[in-house]
């Protein structure tokens, strides 16, 4: 018996290590992307590890049959990070690497805002606030089906200021939707200034608990501590609310924690100092 | 027409094991209350909420569900940028039904009024829109709708019963109710009715023709009948901006430009009244129709 624990431990283990290695394919990915246009990198970087654990570790999908009907599906409600799921997607393997060069080009698949034409991408967003009520809505159609499929909502604390959040909110409980998974990138800023500056948010976990959520805190850059409250989220017997602690621009100190990397183009030394950065970390790890 | 649409639901619900019925703490008004009594596990009342009902259906399209949302028209327009961003951005299969629309929330004032939500709906890239304006129409429309891939938008009155309709509903048919020569009269919901009894002994012989679904537009039966006739007017219960009237002279400004007259609510907001005193301020009664023709068809070929 024991035997199996260890074994099922050591599966995990090389599993997280592996995760690891593509998460950081995933950020070197990105970087690049930056330098060829400008993109939200801080936000999308403040929520990779969160989008990567799913794709590469819980979701239950299928990268050569993106339109699997009992697959698991994926919200990117904060839209703007779409250069964030484009990369996860493309290293998952839904559209060559390659065309992540084709973000935001007059054709490409990789619309500036997730966009069903490209590949993998489960819902259309852009226009903040609308995730968790699709989410609901597919949460439902998965249940009336009698299917498995679980529903994950990443939605970005700023986009909480949102009305229609809040009456999403309370229709998931209502419908006591365990299939449904909210993941709140809590990275402390929106496009103006601080999260508490423009619209006080805290106590969000007191908030969402009061609407009848499961309510769990993470560091949205711990892959373990991730998969763990995922892990917990599947047992849940309601909406799971996860607010994950992250940081704008994590992994570039020069964009650590500040709203520089909202919307940018690398130049060229940023770029290379980006890259030595991630290949540092890398090395340490 | 409530009731038309409330048994439109039910037959369909029958049939289609896919269609739910979604609607925003106005089942009983709207008449889709029917449909959750007998269907109760596809049918949703999500509360005072109209964004969470359009993108929930969104959600519910984006699994192979044929969501139908419904809601007080003026209402539904709340929704409107998750309508355009979401469901028409990527053309999902969402059919959206605006009830008391137009003037038809009569008593209720300007807030109840919806004198906007068609020239909304038909800006929208891949939506259809529809005004029914028989009982039966309403009911056909709604299979039309449901029937039909991509979205949808539908606006019924309220209380008006009417009935004029022969031919089947057809999603983008206009249909002539009676040949004329001096004038084309294009109308839909109620006022198909008034347009009709205004041309009944009118001085001049008048086209009457029900354009039902306004996107996409007939654009054959419009311009034969401009070409026809050579005068035209349009009779709506909304707006004279953004609706039928505008999407009439768009076409025919491109392919036959003749005289068009608009009739329907002049730029404003309405106000409480009877349904009759309301079309009556806003001039679209029989008798104005009719004087409307008139003159109309004295401004045939002075172009």
């Amino acid at each position: 018996m024991s035997g199996t624990i260890e074994l099922a431990d050591l599966k995990h283990a090389t599993d997280v290590q592996k995760l690891k290695e593509r998460i950081r394919q995933v950020q070197r990915s990105l970087v690049e992307m930056t330098s060829a246009m400008g993109v939200h990198l801080g936000s999308s970087l403040s929520c990779l590890e969160v989008i990567a654990t799913l794709y590469f570790l819980k979701m239950r999908h299928a990268p050569h049959r993106p339109q699997w009907r009992e697959r698991d599906r994926f919200i990117l409600s904060k839209g703007h990070a779409a250069p964030a799921l484009y990369a996860v997607l493309a290293e998952a393997g839904y559209f060559p690497k390659e065309e992540l060069r084709t973000l935001k080009r007059i054709g490409s698949r990789l619309q500036g805002h997730p966009d069903l034409r490209a590949p993998g991408v489960d819902a259309p967003s852009g226009s903040l606030g609308q995730g968790i009520s699709i989410g609901i809505g597919m949460a439902l159609a998965a249940k009336m089906r009698g299917s498995r499929s679980r529903v994950y909502v990443l939605a970005g604390d700023g986009e909480c200021d949102e009305g229609q959040v809040w009456e999403s909110l309370m229709t998931a409980v209502h419908l006591r939707l365990d299939n449904l998974v909210l993941i709140i990138d809590r990275n402390g800023w929106q496009l103006d200034d601080r999260t508490e500056e423009v619209k006080r948010k805290v106590p969000l976990r007191s908030k969402l608990e009061s609407f009848g959520w499961e309510t769990y805190s993470v560091n949205g850059h711990d892959v373990e501590k991730i998969v763990e409250v995922l892990d917990a989220a599947e047992r849940a017997e309601r909406p799971v609310a996860i607010i994950a602690h992250t940081k704008k621009g994590k992994g570039i100190s020069f964009l650590e924690d500040s709203n520089k990397g909202h919307k940018l183009k690398l130049s060229e030394e940023e770029y290379l100092a980006a890259i030595k950065e991630l290949e540092m970390t890398a090395k340490c790890a | 027409m409530r009731v038309a649409f409330g048994e439109g639901l039910l037959e369909l619900g029958e049939e289609l094991e896919d269609l739910v019925v979604l609607t925003a703490d106005v089942a009983k008004p709207t008449q889709a209350i029917g449909f959750g009594e007998r269907f109760p596990h596809r049918f949703l009342n999500v509360g005072i909420a109209e964004q969470d009902m359009v993108d929930i259906a969104a959600g519910l399209a984006l699994s192979e569900k044929v969501p139908v949302a419904v809601a007080f028209a003026p209402f539904m327009m709340r929704a409107w940028e998750q309508v355009r961003s979401t469901i028409a951005r990527c053309s999902l299969n969402v059919k959206l039904v605006g009830t008391h629309s137009g003037l038809s929330a009569a008593d209720e004032g300007a807030s109840h009024q919806s004198l906007e939500d068609v020239a909304l709906m038909r800006v929208l890239p891949n939506m259809t829109v529809v005004v029914p304006g028989d009982r039966e129409e309403v009911k056909e429309a709604t299979r039309a709708i449901v029937e039909s891939k991509g979205p949808a938008y539908m606006r019924i009155g309220r209380d008006e019963d009417a009935r004029f309709l022969e031919e089947e509903f057809r999603l983008g048919r206009a249909v002539v109710l009676k040949d004329g020569s001096d004038v084309a009269v294009f109308s839909n919901g109620y006022l198909t009715s008034e347009v009709l009894a205004a041309a009944e002994g009118a001085p001049v012989d008048a086209m009457v023709i029900h354009v039902p679904t306004v996107k996409p537009l007939d654009s054959s039966t419009v311009l034969s009948a401009a070409r026809r006739t050579g005068a035209a007017v349009c009779v709506e219960e909304h707006s004279v901006i953004g609706g039928m009237g505008s999407a009439v002279s768009e076409l025919l400004s491109e392919e036959y430009p003749i005289h068009v007259r608009r009739m329907g609510v002049g730029d404003t907001f309405g106000e409480s009244g009877t349904y009759r005193e309301l079309l009556e301020k806003h001039r679209l009664t029989a008798t104005h129709i009719r004087e409307a023709m008139v003159e109309a068809a004295k401004r045939r070929g002075t172009r």
